[in-house]
């Protein structure tokens, strides 16, 4: 199926989201669509599935133009997406998401639950995506959720896959997954739109890279292009890959984590036994593959889940049993993992959401009663200051892009005074040129004599940031290297070696916290240039 | 993925720590329900036990009226028999509190208890008189039919995503339209579709407001409340009470005596003698829980009632959907109202429903948006009111308002703490919107 977007404009009000875009997939291609948060990447897959309608323009099908008015008419064409944020409902089953609205009947309308099940099965093996079919989709990992979601594509024979951004909450071996099922589907002659923020994806993965800036087509390109090239034809200025950074002067510890444990809302232990500290001026980073008790650490440390043993300090005051609040107000900046669930209030506006945790006092407060003025000029300033591409700061949270919405979350924590900054992915679905403007600013932090905690499953990023790397497997910490420690070693941290090890030091009592740098094992760290 | 899950399998000390969680949540709730009881046993011995004289009877009745089967009186000697009781429920109390039960043992336990408490109410209030068990069961029965079909609409709106506070003036017009039709035209079936017909036009309003014009659908529901109290009490005033012997005198449906069924003893006159909307009710009591559970149109409901914006994702109309819903749930909120005319006591008076609306609201949501579930608060609430209507007759030396306020507070008890929490649907009240 050959499918074109001729002239395809869309505006929200005075913003132009795309306009005159064209485009065209080719049947069995996969074809990449690189941009800037806010480019109009989501609008345009929106448009073409039926979500939006465009204000101009026209979407073709093997020469015949056609209109979407519903997603029913894209899904009947052939069109298949998975969004940003996925489309699942969280109380159904796998499978009865997957059968929703294409459902197997028997008599009367009743629900073939077993057939259902039967086409998850199958899918699922066919194209290695492994899910059950009876599992409670709110109680899976994204990654997971995520493969519910092309099945469903699948199971409605979608010719043309869209994957918006699918990558940035999946874990490395994940993406490696996904590109074997993009490629097995790309060769079984279907085509796949593939959003992306990551350059090195586009180019393991991609046949033809779509640059959109601002709402326009810039250039249809090939893998071929270098990763300095696409940032810059994306951004309209030579991007920054690396962080520059000069060497850190950590002060006296900020955070200091003994013998922590959480539990998990199953009651599993996830965080097990961990001891390690911050310092000020320095940034720690926790590598590690999603799903070791990366997310569950950060949560205990603001107070956002019980701990279950163990002690938290910062600033030499225990934070254990404290609230959010009150570790907030300790000088802690946090960013959490999920920006829509827990980093914003989408229904309220910009402004709003930029005071979230402030409001209360000066200067946006005064006795009980809000300033308004304070809380609109600073947010202006605000979102200018973090290049938050926004129409007006009186819309909805909501209405941004998503990378935008991460700089307006990144954009809240880093601008009132802290001491410890502890960010769980914080530049995941960010474009390359915001990355290199939030690590900069990250790196300005603790210059600025801040304590930096970063949870990341982006090996890059932890590398390129990192003073010092803590690796996590199965809630402990393997180790804690310099950053210059070869990848394939840090690789093996994280896959557990050298601590499952026979009865060697427990991971958690290492005298890691104290010095800058424990090497495990005994290769010696070598300088790698990256 | 994988190795997470193997993380959480292989961690050994963790499975211990979340059972020991679960364990204190389980010791918690134990010690309630066993504070509980006891709680209950001490009002059994010594207000019912030790408060009535010893040697008096109570005669419960289990013939019912109507059938051919003879059952004879059940004597209870009240006395021995609370005493008796409440020192079970006391026993059994002091017995749970230091062992931990799952949570299905302890529904049934506090069930139990709760049984003997009520039984026990009721000898003490039937002491050195005589009380007709079998009506009891019957009455409850009957007084629950707008709750249940109250709160079946209810459900219907809320799983589609819509907030439905109108029930009560659903009831109403459902009532006013059932009398007046069955009154004028002398049909009492055509006053029965008359008065789903007014409910479901009454549902069409709050459709046609907020989901058309995203009014908020709370203020919606209570505005419609007014509405139809206002017009009903207005006709009333200019229509019926002028015109009452045409237009407000309405023949009422037949007892029917399910052939067979109703001669079971006991159970028979309960459940099988009653008119036609009881048997409606089982009828739609069954038909929604299977619909919404386990057809394709149910599933795409709760999907909207979830999440709107992925049912529209897969092709599914959610707002036809709503109205689909509001429509269905309309009409069946207006045969419940049909109950308080045509269906009992044939005229319609002002405000016939007073308040049935809310409570079937409150069925729904103790009742966790299931039918089974609303069915048993639906009962709950039926059998206060029939228990307080019974022991007004009987004299009991209590004030009824008191007693009438005791299920209640069961209900507020066991759904703040021993139900568990129930989670409304997704966008439940949440106007959908396309961009
Ligand atoms: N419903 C809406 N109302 C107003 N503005 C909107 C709406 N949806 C999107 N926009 C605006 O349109 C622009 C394009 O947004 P879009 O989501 O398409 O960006 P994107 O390329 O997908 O970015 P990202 O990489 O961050 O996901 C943004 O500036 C966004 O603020
Ligand atoms: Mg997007």
């Amino acid at each position: 199926m050959r499918l074109e977007l001729r002239g395809i404009t869309k505006r929200f009000g005075s913003l132009v989201a795309n306009d005159h875009i064209d485009l065209t997939i080719e049947p069995g291609e996969i074809h990449a669509l690189l941009g800037e948060n806010g480019a109009g990447k989501t609008t345009l897959m929106n448009v073409l599935y039926g979500l939006t309608q465009p204000d101009e323009g026209q979407i073709v099908v093997d020469g015949e133009p056609v209109r979407f008015r519903t997603p029913g008419h894209a899904i009947r064409a052939g069109i298949g997406m998975v969004h940003q944020h996925f489309m699942l409902i969280p109380v159904f089953t796998v499978a009865e998401n997957v059968m929703l609205g294409v459902e197997r009947t028997k008599r009367l309308g009743f629900l073939d639950r077993r057939r259902a099940r039967r086409d998850v099965q199958e899918l699922s093996k066919r194209y290695g995506l492994a899910v059950d079919p009876d599992a409670v989709v709110e109680d899976l990992p994204v990654g997971v959720q995520q493969r519910v979601e092309i099945i469903k594509a699948l199971l409605r024979q979608a010719n043309v896959l869209i994957l918006d951004e699918p990558t940035a909450v999946l874990t490395p071996q994940e993406i490696e997954d996904l590109f074997g099922v993009m490629r097995s589907l790309r060769d079984s002659g279907r085509s796949i739109v593939f959003i992306t923020h990551k350059l090195k994806e586009v180019k393991a993965v991609a046949d033809r890279i779509t640059v959109i800036r601002r709402g326009r087509v810039v250039t249809t390109t090939t893998p071929a292009a270098t990763e300095a090239e696409l940032a810059s034809l994306m951004v309209g200025r030579p991007v920054m890959l690396r962080v520059d950074k000069g060497p850190s002067r950590p002060g006296a510890p900020v955070l200091e984590v003994r013998d922590l444990r959480v539990l998990d809302d199953r009651g599993q232990t996830v965080v097990d036994g961990v001891t390690f500290g911050v310092r000020a001026g320095e940034i720690v980073a926790v590598a590690g593959v999603q799903g070791n008790g990366q997310t569950e650490l950060t949560e205990a440390i603001m107070g956002l889940r019980p701990v279950a043993g163990g002690s938290i300090r910062v600033n030499g005051r225990e934070m254990v049993g404290r609230s959010p609040r009150e570790v907030l107000m300790a000088g802690v900046g946090y960013v959490p993992e999920d920006r829509q669930h827990d980093g914003l209030i989408v229904d309220f506006s910009v402004a709003d959401n930029l005071i979230l945790d402030m409001y209360h006092r000066p200067p946006f407060a005064s006795g009980p009663s809000l300033r308004p003025r304070v809380v609109q000029e600073s947010a202006r300033q605000r979102s200018e200051e973090f290049d938050v591409r926004l129409t007006s700061i009186d819309d909805p949270a909501s209405a941004l892009s998503g990378g935008n919405q991460q700089k307006l979350v990144l954009a809240r924590e880093l601008s009132r005074p802290i001491q410890l900054f502890v960010a769980a992915q914080p530049t995941r679905g960010v474009d390359v040129g915001s990355t290199e403007f939030l690590h900069r600013r990250i790196v300005q932090q603790r210059d600025s004599g801040v304590a930096v905690l970063i949870v990341s499953s982006e090996l890059d990023e932890v590398i390129s940031l990192a003073d010092r790397i803590a690796v996590m497997y199965r809630g402990r910490i393997t180790g804690i290297v310099p950053p210059d420690t070869p990848r394939e070693q840090i690789g093996l941290l994280m896959a557990g070696a050298g601590a499952t090890g026979d009865g060697a030091v427990p991971p958690g009592r290492r005298p890691a916290a104290s010095e800058g740098s424990v090497a495990v094992g005994e290769a010696e760290p070598t300088r790698r240039p990256r | 993925m994988s190795l997470s899950l193997d993380v959480r399998r292989l961690s050994r000390p963790g499975v211990l720590e979340s059972l020991s969680r679960a364990r204190a949540r389980v010791v918690t709730r134990t010690r309630v329900i066993g504070a509980l009881s006891v709680g209950l046993g001490v009002v059994m011995v010594l207000p019912f036990g030790l408060g009535t004289k010893a040697g008096e009877m109570a005669l419960l009745g289990l013939a019912g009226t109507t059938t051919a089967v003879h059952v004879p009186d059940m004597p209870v000697p009240v006395r021995p028999v609370c005493l008796a009781l409440g020192a079970v429920c006391i026993l059994t109390g002091l017995a749970l509190m230091p062992r931990p039960l799952s949570r299905k043992a302890g529904n049934r336990v506090l069930g139990g208890v709760l049984v003997l408490f009520v039984f026990c109410l009721i000898s003490w209030a039937a002491a050195g008189s005589h009380m007709d068990l079998v009506g009891l069961g019957n009455d409850t029965l009957v007084r629950s039919i707008p709750l249940i079909l109250g709160a079946l609409a209810g459900i219907l709106y809320e799983r589609s995503g819509v907030i439905n506070i109108a029930i009560e003036g659903q009831l109403l017009v459902g009532a006013f339209a059932g009398a007046i039709i069955g009154s004028a035209i002398g049909d009492l079936w055509l006053g029965l579709v008359g008065a789903a017909v007014s409910g479901a036009l009454l549902g069409l309003l709050l459709g046609y407001f907020c989901l058309r014009y995203l009014v908020d659908q709370v203020i919606m529901g209570v505005v419609l409340d007014v509405f139809a109290l206002g017009i009903t009490n207005y006709l009333y005033d200019r229509l019926l009470v002028p015109y009452q012997n045409s237009l407000n005198s309405p023949s009422v449906f037949p007892n029917i005596a399910v052939p067979g069924l109703s001669s079971i003893p006991i159970i028979g006159p309960i459940f099988f003698d009653a008119n036609i909307l009881l048997y409606l009710c089982y009828i739609l009591l069954i038909v929604v829980h299977v619909a919404l559970f386990h057809t394709r149109w149910g599933l795409r409901v709760r999907a909207v009632g979830e999440h709107p914006l992925a049912a529209d994702t897969v092709g599914i109309k959610v707002i036809a959907t709503r109205y689909g819903n509001i429509i269905l749930g309309g009409l069946i909120a207006g045969l419940g109202g049909a109950y308080f005319t045509i269906g009992s006591v044939g005229a319609f008076g002002k405000d016939i429903s007073s308040g049935d609306g809310f409570i079937a609201l409150a069925a729904v949501i103790f009742g966790g948006w299931r039918p089974a579930g609303a069915l048993l608060a639906a009962l709950l609430f039926g059998f206060a009111d029939a228990l307080q209507n019974i022991l007004g007759i009987l004299g009991a030396p209590i004030p009824s308002e008191f007693l009438l306020m005791a299920p209640y507070l069961a209900t507020i008890l066991a759904v703040a703490g021993l139900v568990g929490k129930v989670r409304p649907p997704g966008a439940d009240g949440k106007p959908y919107v396309k961009s």
